[in-house]
């Protein structure tokens, strides 16, 4: 985190309880622009609940999400735009938008936040290539002009068309299914499926890509090459990365900050090396026994 | 393990005769057994009203002989024409493979070519009065069955929502049809985009309430939604004259010239005997263009982003919220799009028949339809099309069987076995075709090269 870091996202007291569970208690967080932030836990800590919460699968119990698009000075404007009600407040610098109060689809198409899953999400009986354009869904219906343009051949159809083939066949090449491009997704191999699946997500041009557990499944090498595709998108584009990972070497690797949950409560908030040296992490990842803490640190190298 | 042995030359396979005629023995005793009451006895009343007991022991004797042949071919022809076939795998010839890739290549250009001249050859090869039944019979019915087909796929089988009340739409172009004409006086020409558009408005009529449910419940209340539409059709009586249904539609007409005997009608201005064949080649083509608009439409759609939307949703629903795409326009636009063509499908059948009723609007309609969809191939159009000849046409051509009259005796009615041939032959699709006859998925646009999509992938949608 430096000094000049800016906030893209703040999550503020995010509640979620499910009848008497509470999944997710008081969470407060901030995700910086173009870092990678990496939300780690235990098993059941609450992660993918977070992200359902910000992606706009779940509404939260209580709790307020906010995301800028251009200006840091909306920031301000943050508590104006809770008491008015509204989902977003556009200005010429910038837009604010609280996504508690927005439906999924609009989570992805206005605030553009995107987002893979868990266990892959693909559509398996379309080909590489019919994936993401898939993706590009808006921008193309646009430019069909809602379909009626499009169906007699009218308003320039082709020309986006072929720009949006354009785009995916950059995807495609990035993440290394060139030959590929024309097969089912559904018969890709493991790893080149999970690489599809956050090429279709960045296909939506996202300001903020939620990848939960990319590296799940995936062998050593497959691993390495997602964490230079992950740092390419960082480096490379004007997105801004949130993971959860349970695979510590990637989160070690690649991220800038950290946020740790445990029972749906945040226990440790910071950058990597920190985190790493921090007892109630330790603790809730390995259990108290002192050789097991020592074994464990062993094995993530302390 | 060792290395398996170098396979034997001939076939291996050899003929326990014993045991082919055990076999054989065994089965005719069961079909003796079990057809000595169903058909080797049989009741009938006598003229004072008793029941008195018949033997019919030549047909029992005949079935049960027919069941031992089975037998013995299963035995001596079939077991060991498999046994050689699993001996020696099928190595796929280049030549057939060849012919197989030119079939298909030119396959719809032929179709399509086949069904423009279909009248022609009709009356060449039936000449004019018998060319009325296959034109009208055939050619109408079959082609009305391929729209219907074409526009329920949109909703089954691109956007895998299961919708077993298609008929309601049918019916709603059939009676804005017949009362607009009737009330306004109005052409068909002008009133069939007007059904569309109120078959359309209907679609996103049912389609609001139902867009929350899926799979099974979604496609209990499309069921009762065609039920409804089609109570209100028979209680509305002061509107749709119930079961008396609506009589004397007006008939499509060739530029304002209608197809009739009199002075003005189109065989007299154009100095031709009268004959009722003329209108029938006349609604033939109005229904063939009517497919073919359908067809292109929605060959079109699949290529837009709206196409690929709707098998997108059905391929994973959760994956399209996530990527920005407004599930509920996308089915709504599903519904509506489907919806519409079956309106032109009902206002063309009200023109054709000039008589509706609500009897013509039950939930048989929708299984047929959906039997089509699904025998087809969910999502193909070809599938669609053979699926729809092959059940309608078949159904028709029943009626032409009246030579097996001879062979079953005088009351022998060939219909009457319809839907049992529908049902065996739904099972053995799904035995031998579970994914339809065309059971691929074709990708609507391609980097390098086109490839099919084996059907095992592709997901069918649970609505």
């Amino acid at each position: 985190m430096t000094a000049t870091a800016q906030a893209l996202l703040e999550v503020e007291h995010l509640t979620m309880r499910f009848g008497g569970l509470i999944a997710v208690g008081e969470l407060t967080f901030t995700a910086y622009r173009s870092e990678i932030t990496a939300l780690i836990g235990p098993n059941g800590a609450g992660k993918t609940t977070v992200f359902n919460c910000i992606t706009g699968f779940y509404k939260p119990t209580e709790g307020r999400i906010g995301l800028v698009h251009g200006s840091e000075s909306l920031w301000d404007e943050l508590d104006t735009l809770t008491a008015y009600g509204n989902r977003k407040l556009a200005r010429a610098d910038g837009t604010l938008f609280l996504l508690e109060r927005m439906p999924d689809y609009l989570v992805a198409q206005d605030a553009r936040v995107a987002r893979t899953f868990q266990n892959i999400r693909l559509f398996s009986g379309m080909t590489v290539l019919e994936n993401l354009l898939v993706a590009q869904h808006n921008p193309l219906m646009l430019a069909s002009g809602y379909t009626l343009l499009g169906v007699l051949g009218l308003g320039g159809y082709a020309r986006s068309e072929r720009a949006a083939i354009d785009k995916a066949r950059h995807w495609i090449e990035r993440i290394g299914l060139a030959d590929r491009a024309d097969d089912p997704a559904g018969a890709l191999p493991y790893g080149a499926q999970r690489r599809l699946e956050i090429a279709r997500a960045m296909c939506t041009d996202p300001v903020l890509l939620c990848l939960d557990e990319p590296a799940a499944g995936l062998n050593p090498r497959e691993s390495a090459e997602l964490n230079a595709l992950i740092l390419s998108i960082r480096d490379e584009s004007t997105t801004s990365v949130l993971l959860i990972e349970h695979d510590m070497s990637v989160v070690m690797e690649i991220s800038d900050h950290v946020v740790v949950l445990d029972y749906g409560v945040k226990i440790a908030d910071g950058p990597p090396e920190m985190v790493r040296n921090d007892q109630k992490v330790i603790a809730a990842y390995l259990g108290v026994a002192d050789e097991e803490v020592a074994a464990a640190e062993a094995e993530v190298g302390l | 393990m060792r290395a398996l042995p170098s396979r034997p030359a001939g076939p291996t396979y050899r003929v326990e005769f014993d045991r082919a005629l055990k076999d054989a023995a065994i089965a005719g005793l069961i079909a003796l057994g079990l057809f000595l009451p169903l058909i080797g006895l049989r009741t009938t009343q006598d003229i004072r009203n008793e029941l008195t007991l018949e033997t019919r022991w030549p047909l029992l004797f005949t079935m049960v002989g027919l069941v031992i042949a089975g037998s013995l071919i299963n035995s001596f022809v079939i077991t060991p024409w498999r046994a050689y076939r699993q001996e020696k795998p099928r190595t796929p010839s280049t030549a057939a493979a060849q012919f197989r890739h030119e079939f298909l290549r030119y396959f719809i250009p032929l179709a399509i070519g086949f069904v423009a001249v279909y009248p022609m050859l009709s009356l060449w090869l039936a000449g004019m009065q018998g060319s009325v039944k296959w034109v009208d019979n055939f050619g109408i019915q079959i082609l009305i069955y391929v729209m219907l087909g074409l526009g329920l796929n949109i909703v089954v089988g691109l956007a895998g929502l299961l919708d077993l009340g298609y008929v309601a739409f049918y019916a709603v172009g059939a009676y804005s049809f017949a009362l607009l004409a009737e009330h306004f006086g109005l052409s068909f020409f002008t009133l069939l985009p007007l059904a569309g558009i109120l078959a359309t408005f209907w679609g996103v009529l049912l389609g609001f309430p139902v867009l929350r449910l899926r799979g099974d419940y979604l496609a209990i209340v499309t069921l009762a939604f065609g039920e409804i539409i089609r109570l209100v059709l028979i209680n509305w009586v002061p509107v749709t004259n119930g079961y008396a249904g609506i009589s004397g539609i007006p008939r499509p007409t060739f530029f304002g010239i209608p197809f009739n005997a009199s002075d003005e009608g189109f065989a007299a201005t154009f100095g031709i005997p009268f004959h009722p064949v003329h209108r029938a080649i006349f609604l033939y083509y109005i229904i063939l263009a009517l497919v073919l608009l359908t067809a292109l439409v929605t060959v079109r759609l699949r290529r837009l982003p709206i196409g690929r939307a709707w098998e997108a949703l059905r391929e994973d629903e959760i994956a399209c919220r996530s990527l920005g795409i407004n599930t509920t326009n996308t089915k709504l636009t599903a519904f509506a799009i489907g919806a519409m063509f079956g309106g032109f499908a009902g206002s063309f059948f009200a023109a054709r028949q000039g008589f509706i009723s609500p009897e013509s609007f039950t939930f048989h309609e929708s299984a047929t339809i959906v039997a089509i969809v699904v025998l087809g191939g969910m999502g193909s159009q070809i599938g669609v099309a053979i699926a729809a000849v092959a059940m309608i046409g078949g159904t028709e051509i029943l009626r032409e069987l009246d030579f097996l009259k001879a062979l079953f005796g005088n009351e022998f009615d060939p219909t009457q076995y319809r839907m049992l041939l529908f049902g065996l032959g739904m099972v053995m699709i799904m035995v031998w075709k579970p994914r339809g006859l065309i059971g691929t998925r074709q990708p609507s646009v391609v980097l390098a090269e086109r490839k099919a999509i084996s059907g095992t992938l592709v997901k069918e949608g649970r609505g």
